[in-house]
């Protein structure tokens, strides 16, 4: 669907180069042909567009001038190109400080319109066709120079121009033999949104009179001509106008594919096949009516049959920290959002229930769970630099969840939020929560968005890696504070990390996650005597006093399968030192080992 | 600190446009006095014209009155007309000034929703039909240059139907095919830039959160999402209205509209030199004025770029 555009200008293009190149022996002798009885003529069978004051055929005319507007365009273009091209690559072959002036100025002349630059150019060098091509050589040129500035930054920095300035090759050499290569292509490639964009320019210099003068002609002035007699027969100004249109678009079109075909974006799959989610009411028995938190066989999907989270199973409690650690890719993150509706389409979320506090929140309907999952969810991001929103005052943005689900008026709802950014220990937090995010260091962003989870009353907070941005100091504080709202409001906290050590000390338990499985569960003061190979070889790849420092750290050989090649087996037996051939064949459930403690494994279970 | 350094670029840019303005008359080849009055002029004449106009000065002292001259809004005589190119400013300016801000406005209030509403519907790939159709609609109206649209107004509007005047500024009517000829253009390409910012923004972790306090769409998309993404349309926005006060030069001419664009037009196929001059400083100007204002209000909305400059 996408070529279909470039085709489109392809031929458009191809069909305008062949009349350039046939148009003038063809029909030559008919555009120049006067013929005084026909003068002024709309259209007929005869002149499909009419004639001009000398009854010359205007379609005839309008076809021969292809080759002079063209003409005219390229001649533009090559001049801003040439233009472009040397102020472009000057600040790189220039001292820093002229250099700089360059750049400043290029970045001058961008900011101010090309249709000036090359009215100012025409005045100087004269009306007609010369003055035309100059002008809106002169007036693209700084859009073109401002690319090759872009392009020979990025190249300016690749190792083989450092070691070319290393082996003391000139400036102007590393221009010309590194640099200059380097981004022809690009640059090439704009040049045809450059023609098309000259051939626009120079039709409206033209048009104003400006540019190409009797007896040559081109399309802007078989328009200029045309236009006065609009009135009467408008086919004579309507037949060089779409010329100018089609020829405009048909360059442009060719130009926007080509550069996508430098970029090329990723192709979507088919769209996947849902598992049916079961209603409440059928797992009832294995209902935990203690839990706040419960999940069963949770399963997202993406298109593509990428099943990135399979068969996930969850209780958390009241008051209870659940740690869920694994590698990039392991699908807890995923699994996290999945519990609070969050998918990013086009992932679908199937399997068991999603039970907070005994609800099915996804049976819900759609107002209902907005109210519930906007009141007792709460969440926490990894970035506190990107949670809070750039242009809003902190306080607003707590104090909308008032307004919002508690049908709070403003006054009471900004009191409250001043409140909750007290609770977070944010001193002063009347000033503060009049101020914008970039106002707050990283740790008291943080704290306001734990601040913002608490304006209802959450049931469920999930934390997807708060403290990874964070100074360490700081990490401890915002564990801290993760720990008292947790047990303050009885909420069930879901911990999202990729640190064990850090999951160690906060949570009350452990899920560990492999590959889009839960391996291993266990209670957090037992990560010593975790039984899952994987479990162990994360909990020793954490450095402590004991470890040995002449040695090196452990790590785990080999790379967590991708979603879509998981297979029958253990999607850990690859990497696992106590693999079997059944561990390859046969996947391990997740099998009760011990108090409080399961694990999937064929080989300790 | 940046309201200084902006304004120093904009004095900078000013200083330069003057010396662009002045030194035009004396790069045009020849003599341009000569070239104005046409090769059967007496000789007399041209000399008077030109110790008229002070040509026959040195140019350090030509330059100095130049420059006394704009500041004084004295921008010298027409060579054909003998009227003071201040006066012809002076009643052209509001005309030009009212069509820019009529199309500017117009744009926005087209542009902004259709690409907040194109973003949000083809998040995440969603809606491949709507993206083809709107990356293909406004990619193909960008392409197009305003005088073309003016054309096409005029016959299918003014002749054909006969809706609107055709030409010329006769009551509010007259307005709407000008600015309509001038806006469409600046509206597809705004509407293409809002809606790349908008996907961007759309994909930021404070729009996660505010979905996960399940805050109403509307209120997402237009209270979090919409003023970060026009905080970062309005730097190539500006850009933008600089070169629609340029296209409405083209639009003017179309519409035979009492402006400073059609003035500067028949300034320059008759060589009225000072004239030409005078309007094209005029234009530079107003570009400035408008990169200036749009940089500064850029600062006042955006508090961080303020942070970061200072």
């Amino acid at each position: 669907m996408r070529t279909l555009s470039g085709l489109a200008g392809a031929a458009i293009v191809a069909l305008l180069l062949v009349l350039a190149v046939i148009g003038p022996p063809i029909w030559g002798d008919r555009a120049e042909l006067i013929d005084p009885v026909a003068a002024l003529q709309g259209a007929s069978a005869a002149h499909p567009l009419g004639t001009d004051n000398l009854g010359r055929d205007i379609l005839a005319r309008m076809l021969v001038a292809t080759r002079f507007s063209l003409l005219l365009a390229l001649l533009a273009a090559a001049i801003g190109a040439a233009i472009g091209v040397v102020l472009g690559t000057l600040p790189s072959v220039l001292p820093r400080r002229p250099g700089r002036l360059v750049s400043g100025v290029v970045n001058a002349l961008v900011a101010f319109p090309g249709l000036l630059l090359a009215m100012f150019t025409a005045v100087v060098a004269g009306l007609g066709a010369r003055g035309a091509v100059l002008g809106i050589g002169v007036a693209v040129a700084p859009g073109f120079a401002r690319l090759t500035q872009t392009l020979a930054a990025s190249v300016a920095g690749a190792d083989y121009v450092a070691a070319a300035r290393l082996l003391g090759v000139s400036r102007t050499r590393i221009v010309t033999r590194h640099v200059l290569p380097n981004i022809a292509e690009p640059l090439i490639l704009n040049l045809t949104t450059m023609i098309g964009g000259s051939l626009l320019g120079l039709a409206g210099m033209s048009f104003l009179g400006l540019g190409v003068q009797p007896p040559s002609y081109d399309w802007g002035r078989l328009l200029f001509d045309g236009f006065g007699r609009i009135y009467v027969s408008p086919i004579v100004a309507l037949g060089p106008a779409l010329m100018v249109v089609v020829a405009g678009v048909g360059f442009n079109l060719v130009g926007e594919a080509l550069a996508r075909t430098a970029s090329r974006s990723a192709v979507h799959g088919a769209a996947p096949a849902v598992p049916p989610r079961p209603a409440a009411g059928e797992d009832d028995e294995r209902r935990d009516t203690e839990a706040v938190l419960e999940v069963r066989d949770l399963t997202v999907t993406f298109p593509g049959d990428v099943t990135p989270v399979r068969d996930v199973s969850l209780t958390v409690g009241p008051g209870e920290i659940v740690g869920v650690v694994g590698e990039s890719g392991s699908g807890k993150s995923l699994t996290a959002y999945a519990v609070g509706g969050l998918v990013p389409y086009p992932g679908v979320v199937g399997g068991g229930p999603v039970l907070l506090c005994g609800q099915d929140v996804h049976a819900l309907p759609e107002g209902e769970r907005r109210k519930v999952l906007g009141t007792s969810l709460a969440m926490v991001f990894q970035d506190p630099m990107a949670s809070l929103n750039p242009a809003l005052k902190v306080g607003g943005q707590l104090a909308e969840v008032a307004t919002v689900h508690q049908r709070a008026t403003r006054a009471d709802a900004w009191r409250r939020a001043v409140d909750r950014l007290g609770h977070v220990r944010i001193t002063d937090p009347a000033r503060r929560a009049r101020q914008h995010p970039h106002e707050f260091s990283g740790g008291m962003r943080q704290r306001a968005v734990i601040a913002m989870g608490l304006m209802g009353t959450p049931r469920l907070i999930i934390a997807d890696e708060p403290t990874t941005g964070l100074d360490v100091t700081v990490q401890g504080e915002i564990l801290r504070l993760l720990r008292e709202v947790t047990e303050e409001t009885s909420a069930a906290t879901l911990f999202i990390s990729h640190d064990i050590a850090v999951v160690g000390s906060l949570c009350d338990r452990v899920v560990v996650m492999y590959a889009g499985r839960v391996v291993e569960e266990l209670p957090a003061d037992r990560l010593g005597a975790a039984a899952h190979p994987y479990t162990r070889a994360l909990v020793s790849s954490v450095p402590d006093m004991a470890t040995d420092r002449s040695q090196p750290l452990a790590s785990i050989p080999g790379r967590q399968p991708t979603p879509a090649e998981v297979g029958e087996g253990c999607a850990f037996a690859g990497r696992c030192p106590l693999a079997t051939s059944r561990c390859t064949a046969e996947r391990p459930p997740l099998e009760e080992h011990g108090k409080a403690h399961r694990v999937a494994c064929w080989e300790v279970s | 600190m940046l309201v200084l350094r902006r304004v120093a670029r904009f004095a900078a840019g000013l200083a330069a446009l003057m010396l662009a303005t002045f030194a035009m008359i004396h790069l045009i080849p020849g003599d341009p006095v000569r070239a104005a009055l046409g090769p059967a002029a007496p000789a007399e004449l041209v000399a008077t014209r030109t110790a008229a106009l002070g040509l026959d000065k040195p140019l350090p002292e030509q330059f100095a009155t130049y420059l006394k001259g704009v500041v004084s809004g004295d921008f010298g005589t027409s060579f054909l007309t003998g009227e003071p190119v201040g006066q012809i400013i002076a009643d052209r300016l509001p005309n030009t000034l009212t069509l820019a801000v009529l199309a500017t406005l117009a744009a926005l209030l087209v542009a902004v929703p259709l690409g907040l509403w194109a973003a949000i519907r083809t998040e995440n790939g969603r809606h491949r039909g709507t993206e083809i159709g709107f990356t293909s609609g406004t990619g193909a109206a960008v392409a197009v240059p305003e005088f073309l649209y003016s054309i096409a107004l005029v016959v299918v509007f003014a002749i054909t139907l006969g809706w609107f005047p055709p030409a010329g500024k006769e009551g509010p009517l007259s307005y709407v095919l000008p600015v309509a000829a001038l806006a469409i253009g600046p509206a597809a390409l705004v509407a293409r830039l809002v809606r790349v910012e908008t996907m961007r923004e759309l994909g930021m972790d404070y729009v996660r959160l505010a979905r996960a306090k399940r805050l109403p769409a509307a209120m997402v998309n237009l209270r979090h999402v919409l003023p970060n993404a026009l905080t970062a349309t309005l730097t190539t926005g500006g850009l933008l209205l600089g070169g629609l006060i340029a296209g409405s030069v083209l639009v003017e001419y179309v519409f035979a509209w009492p402006g400073l664009g059609m003035r500067m037009t028949e300034a320059i196929t008759q060589k009225d030199f000072p004239v030409a001059q005078g309007v094209i400083l005029v234009y530079g100007a107003i570009v400035l004025i408008v990169n200036l204002a749009v940089d500064l209000l850029l600062g006042l909305l955006d508090p961080k770029s303020t942070l970061k400059e200072s």
